[in-house]
């Protein structure tokens, strides 16, 4: 298991080198333009020269090798500096971004926070809820609560949450004036007021993500636990007189959760991705607001370090993933 | 041999299972629809898709305004004779709007999700029981996993709009790409899901007993592994289905869908959500069709895959 | 000359004098929603409305326009003209005098040389200033003394109220930026960030995309003002969103670019909360006729290029039955309402500027039937009009948005009614105004027949407006794409007319050449289409007093006047 962890870790670095410099051509090749948030009254001599401040004028191989050493050099470097006061990166360009013209980290280090408390409390929550959901449903199969957590779950997965959001926003936040409509980035909490009215404004987001979370993964571990309580193990796990509850929640559930740790192995990294659509319509202003705004103002630099952290995520969790898998089935064996 | 599980893995279109030509020697498509039938969830979701079905296709040819037409003297009206659903902002007719929209959206879910998990299964068990394949595959799922979406699709379209129009015409081009699109970008998670039951699945007594009497690979996948992959599959197309209804809408707002006068379920409900309060029943609808349609798929899903199980067929 | 206005803008300053209970910070917080949010707080670095906005709170122009249009002093002193002698008689160079005791927010004097070496930032050749064309044709600009500034350009420039008028051309304080010009401006992360104003505010957190706060500045010059002690500008959300938190929740006080359609402003207004309100400026939605072939049987590098007149467009009886045949009324109380004006003009304003021409406010579905006809193109089999096997079947493309994909609905129904077929196109606005030689879709390239966007101009001076139509603009593979006639209008009694333009000083005769031009575009070519005069429209509370809202300069161009009112 170690070594086959470790060949992993090592075939990663490669892998994601080759993922970035796919992603790279990717942006490079698709159409726009940086500069479409110009108004139309920059003339266009003027358009050129700020796409040569921007070092658009090199070619592409130039910049992404670029791109390389600010992102695996000059930031690492920065950071040592940060930490212990030294200067070695002292005149070295960091990964900028074209929109705002500031470090790229700086921006991401401001969105995770907001991201991380709604988007990752959502699914937390989803997960939290998801799961025991699951099990009754498939336990109780066809009974009340699987079919009210049937229904509530499909009409929670198919409509979407620009829809659910705006739903919330009117009843919650204009007609009853319960939860603030707008997501306030800079609030801090200090005491137990600053506390309640965080929760408060967490509420409607947390509510809309988790929602749509649960739905998903509820609907892969019922499935997964029906698949399994008819197995001929449960029989004979029962005839031996082992106690339901052990039965099920042993046995049962351990060997229903791989397609369940799959889904939510591939949902983590989706976290740090952050929710654009639930962050538009509450004005959360994540990291999922931040990539949607770069990828339309093709900001290059801050699109291609957040996908490149995100691969960074998805291989390392379907990497913990496959190891999860070993050890909830140790029939799985990998060399 | 003539597999049933190939045939329900393009799911959604249950509602064929029983004009299939039933193979003689076992009957197996008839003992399957015995038992489908006595599902009572998946029947009424059965009799529910072949009505939205019947709406969206025999409808346009009873109720013949045309989606596009304008009469702006008629607009943002409620329920009435003329207009039974009302019209938007424009007096387009709902009704009419919501057939024409259900047609695309029905063809696109369909579609795409099935392009998806035919992809997604195939790659899945083949990384899964294919340990040589196992590497290559998976990196390239995590290449597809990490690859921004949006730059892909607007790449696609610019590429292979005019082209594909020309050689297709306008819709059918359009309707390619965008099945293509959303197929080729969602087939992922099932992948993963369908590789990892079948990591645990091919290490089973049972694989191993059908492998030592010499059961050929193509048998091996279609009799064993895939029939036992099948639920988490069908959690995938219900929510597939749903997936890639409201992408497509997501399509459009970018300039990357059908022509804009053209209406679908969810760029109907996208379109609506700033007049919720004026005017609901323009959200409600369009919301409603997705939902249903993608409730009476879960049910007709369940029903399938209880009726395909052995062990709990004819109890 | 301009004595008008220097008359107007010094009236309208008298008006503007404090109201009497003012006291500096005694309203407390004023809340701002831009759903499109801020990115940087230098507006040198970034040429979008939405930093201009942000910026102008803090960084100040040496004048400014008001609602009307008319020019006012900020920084400077007076409005320079040739009456007073700020403009040199033969046009080449002008004086600013600058105000007296004006400090930056960190308590230093404003002086001529924070002037200057504004200027020398922004004209820096590797700085990639997005304002570099308010500082077209100036050769020098020296500090005379410390309170006088000499700008001096290289040709007579009949209209000089360019460098450092507007708040697109703020003056940023030398000390603070003297290490960002040139290549390192991006650098400077704390300054573009945090720049130092002499404004009526000073920012004290700044989260790109995000959020800023500001509190009231200590050093402005006016003690009173301004009422509020700090400022919060939020971004994030959609229009609805953001006019929904001003006019539905109250949580917010302004709201900006609420372009909504009108029955959803109205839906929302009747909480009683706050009013949406419009400001003209100079922004034209129109369509653009592409006179030259977009055929794609046409080898790429051909298309869309003077080489290849366009089949049927070429034609003026079909362009003046296209512009016929829309009700322009009616797209404007469908998508616009108060926001919007049905216009035949594409230069909407200044007065002396736009064109009585009304010709077109009128629908005439019959009269563009019966000029078709006449013109010999009879109605085929289909409904759909041909002449020599060649049908009029449209290729119609605009951004992404929803009153325009409306508009373009609306218009291709009127388009069938006189017998011309049309197919609809989106195309997201990123692509569509970026001007990626490569892709197909971009306005420039214009691989359509007809198009539609919206447009204006910056400053009282539309002469750069009109002379973007001359021949030599046209996109092509020659200029990258990069022309701004993209309908590929070439006439060369325009192009004398342009050139004689730059010659002419007298700001009656100007007006009238540059109603010439507009109408040689429009209702003599139908070149362009012109279909609305659009506002920008804001939602503002109740509670808000003093609400100037302005389309010729930033909306918070007189914020250090707002107050709140008891409702």
């Amino acid at each position: 298991m170690l070594t086959f962890a470790l060949r992993r870790l090592l075939l990663a670095i490669p892998t994601l080198i080759f993922i970035s410099l796919v992603i790279f051509l990717l942006l490079e090749a698709s159409p726009g333009d940086p500069l479409a948030d110009v108004p139309l009254t920059v003339p266009p001599e003027v358009k050129e020269r700020m796409r040569e401040a921007l070092g658009l004028g090199e070619p592409w191989h130039i910049r992404y090798a670029l791109w390389l050493k600010q992102f695996f050099w000059v930031e690492p470097l920065h950071w040592f500096d940060q930490i212990f006061g030294t200067s070695f990166s002292q005149g070295m360009q960091r990964v900028i971004s074209f929109q705002s013209r500031s470090p790229v980290f700086d921006v991401i280090a401001e969105r995770v926070p907001q991201t991380l408390t709604v988007v990752g409390m959502s699914y937390l929550i989803g997960v939290l809820i998801a799961i025991p959901i699951g099990i009754i449903s498939a336990y109780r199969q066809y009974s009340w609560f699987d079919q009210i957590g049937t229904f509530i779950s499909m009409v929670g997965f198919s409509l979407p949450t620009f829809f659910t959001g705006v739903v919330l926003i009117i009843i919650f936040g204009i007609k009853l004036q319960w939860f603030p409509s707008i997501y306030d980035t800079t609030h801090r909490v200090t005491d137990w007021d600053s506390f309640v009215q965080q929760i408060r404004q967490m509420v409607m987001p947390v509510t809309v993500l988790a929602l749509y979370n649960a739905a998903q993964i509820s609907r892969f571990m019922r499935a997964s636990m029906l698949d399994n309580l008819r197995q001929d193990y449960v029989r004979t796990a029962r005839a031996k007189g082992l106690a339901e509850r052990v039965v099920v929640l042993k046995h049962v559930l351990r060997n229903s959760l791989i397609p369940v740790v799959t889904v939510i192995a591939l949902g983590l990294p989706a976290v740090f991705g952050g929710a654009i659509v639930t962050e538009q319509v509450f004005k959360v202003n994540g990291l999922g607001q931040l990539l949607i705004l770069a990828i339309h103002g093709n900001d290059i630099p801050m699109v291609m370090t957040l996908t490149f952290i995100f691969a960074i995520l998805i291989v390392g969790f379907t990497l913990i993933a496959d190891l999860l898998y070993g050890i909830l089935d140790p029939r799985i064996r990998y060399e | 041999m003539n597999d049933p599980l190939s045939a329900a893995n393009a799911a959604g279109l249950p509602s064929e299972l029983p004009d299939e030509p039933t193979t003689p020697p076992r009957s197996q498509w008839r003992d399957i629809w015995r038992q489908f039938r006595n599902h009572h969830g998946a029947m009424i979701a059965l009799v529910l898709f072949v009505s939205i079905l019947l709406f969206v296709l025999i409808g346009p040819l009873l109720w013949t305004i045309e989606p596009t037409y304008v009469d702006i003297r008629a607009r943002n009206q409620g329920f009435s004779w003329a207009h039974p659903l009302g019209t938007d902002q424009l007096g387009r007719d709902m009704l009419a709007r919501l057939m024409a929209g259900g047609r695309v959206s029905l063809a696109v879910g369909l579609t795409a999700m099935s392009i998806a998990l035919t992809l997604g299964s195939l790659i899945g068990i083949l990384s899964g029981y294919f340990r040589g394949l196992d590497a290559p595959l998976m990196r390239l799922t995590e290449l597809f996993l990490a690859l921004p979406l949006l730059p892909l699709l607007l790449l696609m379209v610019t590429l292979f709009r005019e082209p594909l129009g020309k050689a297709l015409g306008p819709a059918g081009g359009i309707f390619l790409l965008i099945v293509s699109a959303i197929g080729v970008t969602s087939w992922m998670q099932t992948a993963r899901i369908v590789r990892g039951e079948v990591l645990g699945l091919k290490e089973r007594e049972f694989m191993l007993a059908a492998k030592s009497i010499g059961t050929p690979i193509h048998r091996m996948v279609l009799r064993h592994v895939l029939p036992n992959v099948l639920s988490p599959i069908m959690v995938a197309a219900t929510l597939g289905i749903a997936t890639a209804i409201i992408t497509e809408s997501a399509l459009s707002f970018l300039g990357l869908g059908f022509p804009p006068d053209f209406p679908t379920w969810g760029r109907l409900l996208y379109d609506a959500v700033d007049q919720m309060q004026q005017f609901p029943w323009r959200v409600v609808l369009p919301g409603l069709c997705i939902s249903l349609t993608v409730l009476s798929v879960n049910y007709i899903g369940d029903g399938l895959r209880d009726a395909m199980d052995p062990r709990i067929r004819g109890r | 000359m301009r004595l008008k206005f220097l008359m107007l803008g010094a009236a309208s300053a008298a008006l503007m004098a404090p109201v009497a209970h003012a006291e500096r910070g005694s309203d407390g917080q004023l809340n701002i929603i831009m759903w499109q949010a801020p990115s940087t707080m230098n507006i040198y670095l970034s040429g979008g409305t939405k930093e201009l906005i942000a910026s102008s709170a803090v960084l100040e122009p040496l004048a400014g326009s008001m609602p009307d249009g008319t020019l006012f002093p900020r920084l400077a002193s007076e409005i320079p003209t040739l009456e007073n002698g700020g403009i040199a008689e033969d046009l080449k160079s002008v004086t600013w005098k600058l105000r007296e005791g004006v400090k930056w927010s960190d308590g230093t004097p404003f002086t001529a040389d924070d002037v200057v070496f504004s200027a020398q930032y922004c004209m820096d050749p590797t700085g990639g200033c997005a304002q570099l064309a308010k500082f077209e044709g100036v050769e020098k600009v020296e500090a005379v003394d410390p309170l006088t500034v000499k700008i001096s350009f290289a040709a007579p420039q009949p209209d000089p109220y360019s460098a450092f008028v507007g708040s697109q051309a703020p003056v940023i304080q030398k000390a603070q930026f003297e290490a960002c010009i040139g290549e390192k401006a991006p650098t400077c992360t704390e300054q573009n960030f945090g720049p130092i104003g002499t404004g009526p505010f000073k920012v004290t957190s700044f989260k790109t995309n995000d959020v800023i706060t500001f509190e009231a500045n200590p050093e402005y010059r006016d003690a009173s003002k301004p009422a509020f002690a700090s400022l919060t500008m939020k971004g994030g959300g959609d229009a609805a969103a953001a006019a929904r938190s001003v006019l539905e929740t109250g949580e917010f006080d302004y709201a900006w670019n609420t372009q909504l359609a009108p029955d959803v402003i109205s839906g929302m207004e009747a909480a009683g909360k706050g009013k949406v309100q419009a400001a003209f400026g100079s922004l034209v939605e129109r369509i653009h006729v592409n006179l030259t072939n977009a055929s794609s049987d046409l080898p790429e590098g051909e298309r869309s290029t003077t080489a290849h007149p366009h089949p049927f467009l070429t034609d003026i009886a079909v362009r003046k039955a296209l512009s016929m045949a829309i009700d322009r009324a009616l797209l404007v109380e469908i998508g616009y309402g108060p926001a919007g004006q049905p216009t035949c003009n594409y230069v909407p304003a200044p007065a002396a500027w736009a064109s009585d021409n009304t010709d077109c406010l009128q629908q005439d579905i019959e009269g563009a039937k019966k000029l078709l006809d006449e013109a010999g193109w009879t109605v085929g089999g289909d409904g759909i009009r041909e002449k020599d096997g060649q049908r009029l079947s449209l290729l119609y493309q605009t951004s992404v948005n929803a009153v325009r994909q409306d508009f373009q609905a609306l218009i291709k129904q009127w388009w069938q009614e006189i017998g011309v077929e049309t197919e609809l196109k989106t195309v997201d606005a990123s692509v569509f105004f970026g001007g990626d030689a490569g892709s197909p879709d971009t306005f420039q390239k214009f691989y359509a027949d007809v198009e539609m966007y919206a447009n204006n101009f910056e400053g009282g001076n539309p002469a750069p407006y009109l002379a973007k139509f001359t021949c030599d603009k046209a996109p092509g593979p020659d200029n990258q794409w990069q022309g701004e006639n993209v309908s590929r209008y070439c006439d060369p009694e325009f192009d004398k007319l342009v050139a004689q333009m730059a010659t002419i000083v007298d700001p009656a005769e100007r007006g009238k050449l540059g109603q010439k031009l507009n109408e040689m575009l429009t209702k003599e070519s139908y070149a362009i289409i012109p279909l609305v005069y659009r506002g920008t429209a804001s939602a503002v509370s109740n509670t808000l007093g003093n609400v100037q809202i302005n389309g010729w300069d930033s909306e918070l161009w007189n914020v250090a006047d707002w107050t709140r009112t008891a409702q």
